[in-house]
């Protein structure tokens, strides 16, 4: 199931959510809105649930313009970021909800139900109630029963926010699998770029209810098509004025063209990679990063002089 | 903060003495008076024509009063708590109003729009619907009186609840009323429970509104208040051991309230 998102406005009071926004997620793609909070990502998100309604512009599926349709009515799955589980009522009961609003058959519930339960690792927990389980097994329950109905689109509203790091790597791993084997169209609303890196095949880049920049991890990366894309993606650096990347900077201890004169103020080791800390003769500090291997042959320690490089690679304009 | 073991003590006692003086010593002083010339003496004054009368009204009335404001109850929180519509704080003040207004003006006002030359009054008179001095009136003041316990219970629940879970089934294909029977209503159960509980005791015990608004005959239109209040206003020992007869059973009731939802919160408690 295709999703256009076509010029669509959104205000909150005085606050400007969504500025006139256009998206188009391709058939079975998984799409990462990525931003900082308050960007408008995930009134985006909802937006295209049916959970909130648009000022302006329009949702289509399919080219099907659903603007006006009830969430209920769109063939939609959500996960929401505190997974919103049915306390009262048992975690099969929670999946089979879907199906049993649309009166299926027993059997055929009972069925889905137990496949979708085994998918989710959660056979042992049916009747258990959502409070007993773990905060990843809530979400995985949230995400068994918004799969249960079979949705032409999943949406998930920073799904792994509320889990520990080691969860939440383990979730997203789990989320890609299921995405290479169900190739439901997926958008996935997060803040965290190592996330959005990890599971997505398409960004959206979400900055003060604009789109900055939509394309394929590396491209956002590698070609940001403005500051803000190339610091909110990863570690950024301003040199000579111009943002790069610290690993994308080249020390050495001979004077080189191009190159500036810098001091080192603080070498840290961290596992496979070494960061070291500058200080440019403007005054102004930046940061270096290479690895073990380069940071032993430079040798460098606080007070040294180096020279710093930096690429002089012409930024790709994307187009947005 | 560390409390003393003097300081918990003295505590607890000024709280118990509280509770003893105030609550266990006059309802045992009634329970005492009711049976101190055996039950069957009690027992006779429980079961006249007029106490049968005046419970069966009493009952009457809380079984009116008492689902009109739960719905209504359930029907306002929501609106308050979910509602986007302007006027919401008006309507939030509005309800507290029967907690602040004294019964006895609910009473008299009642009179003032359903009363002879009432803005209702006359229509409802001439149609041969006597509001004032019948048990409809009754029914009015005691429904006005015990509205707020339902809405007070159940919104902070509503709020807690929050919106996420009605959002996901929505999601999952339920209509707004499937949402509501299969989503909302069992997350605000225990605050409808509560709600009602007090509604029942207030419907129940309600004395100052109901006495303005009913005429006072025994048989017709006496709640179980009101005839321990007539009895007790009466001169004689018999007279009181009616009064305290009636109350007896007023007191019966109300317990059996409670501990009706206790047993029903329980049953549910193990069918979850």
């Amino acid at each position: 199931m295709r999703i256009d998102v076509l010029d669509v406005g959104k205000r909150f009071g005085e606050f400007v959510a969504l500025d006139d926004v256009s998206l188009e997620v391709a058939e079975g793609s998984l799409t990462a809105l990525l931003g900082p909070s308050g960007s408008g990502k995930s009134t985006l998100l909802r937006i295209i649930a049916g959970l909130e309604a648009p000022d302006s512009g329009e949702i289509q599926l399919d080219g099907a313009d659903v603007t006006p349709a009830r969430p209920q009515d769109r063939g939609i799955g959500f996960v929401f970021q505190h997974y919103a589980p049915f306390n009262h009522m048992s975690v099969r009961e929670n999946v089979a909800f879907g199906l049993r609003i649309r009166k299926r058959p027993k059997a055929e519930v009972k069925a889905k139900v137990d496949e979708l339960l085994a998918l989710v690792g959660l056979t042992a927990w049916s009747g258990q109630r959502p409070a007993q389980l773990s905060g990843g097994q809530r979400q995985r329950m949230a995400l068994a029963r918004a799969l249960a109905v079979d949705p032409r689109v999943l949406l998930l509203d920073e799904p792994f926010g509320a889990l520990d790091a080691n969860v939440r790597a383990e979730l997203r791993l789990w989320l890609r699998r299921l995405h290479d084997e169900q190739h439901v169209t997926t958008v996935l609303v997060t803040h965290d770029q190592e996330e959005a890196m990890e599971v997505s095949d398409t960004i959206a880049v979400m900055h003060e209810g604009n789109i900055e920049q939509v394309g394929s991890p590396q491209q956002v990366y590698d070609h940001p098509v403005n500051d803000f894309v190339m610091g909110f993606l990863g570690p950024a650096v301003r040199m000579e004025g111009e943002l790069v990347r610290p690993h994308d900077l080249r020390l050495s201890l001979e004077p080189e063209n191009g190159a500036t004169e810098a001091v080192v103020t603080r070498v840290v080791h961290l596992g496979f990679e070494v960061r070291v800390e500058v200080e440019l003769p403007d005054k102004t500090q930046a940061r270096a990063q290479m690895t073990r291997a380069q940071a032993r042959e430079l040798e460098l320690g606080p007070g040294d002089t180096v020279y710093v490089q930096a690429p002089h690679k012409e930024r790709e304009k994307v187009k947005v | 903060m560390r409390v003393s073991r003097r300081a918990t003590l003295s505590l607890r006692t000024v709280a118990i003495g509280y509770l003893v003086v105030l609550l266990l010593v006059p309802l045992g002083l009634v329970f005492y008076r009711t049976f101190e010339h055996g039950f069957g003496y009690a027992w006779s004054w429980m079961t006249t024509p007029a106490a049968i009368s005046a419970l069966w009204l009493t009952l009457v009335i809380a079984a009116i009063a008492v689902p009109l404001n739960t719905i209504f109850g359930i029907i306002c929180s929501y609106v308050l708590v979910r509602g986007r519509v302007r006027g919401r704080a008006i309507l939030d003040s509005l309800i507290d109003l029967p907690f602040v207004v004294s019964p006895v003006i609910v009473g008299l006002a009642l009179i003032l729009v359903y009363g002879e030359g009432g803005w209702f009054g006359n229509w409802f008179i001439s149609h041969g619907i006597p509001i004032i001095y019948a048990p409809a009136g009754m029914v009015i003041a005691t429904v006005f009186v015990s509205l707020p316990f339902v809405v007070r219970e159940v919104a902070p629940v509503l709020r807690a609840a929050g919106e996420e879970q009605e959002e996901a089934a929505a999601t999952l294909g339920a209509s707004s009323w499937q949402t509501f029977r299969r989503v909302t209503l069992p997350s605000i159960r225990w605050g409808v429970a509560y709600g009602v509980v007090l509604t029942s005791a207030r419907a129940l015990g309600e004395i100052g509104a109901v006495l303005v608004v009913s005429s006072n005959v025994a048989g017709s239109t006496l709640s179980l208040p009101l005839l321990v209040y007539q009895r007790d206003s009466q001169i004689g020992p018999a007279a009181s051991s009616g009064a305290y007869a009636a109350a007896m059973e007023l007191i019966v009731i109300s317990l059996l309230v409670l501990v009706g939802m206790m047993l029903l919160g329980k049953r549910r408690e193990e069918v979850r």
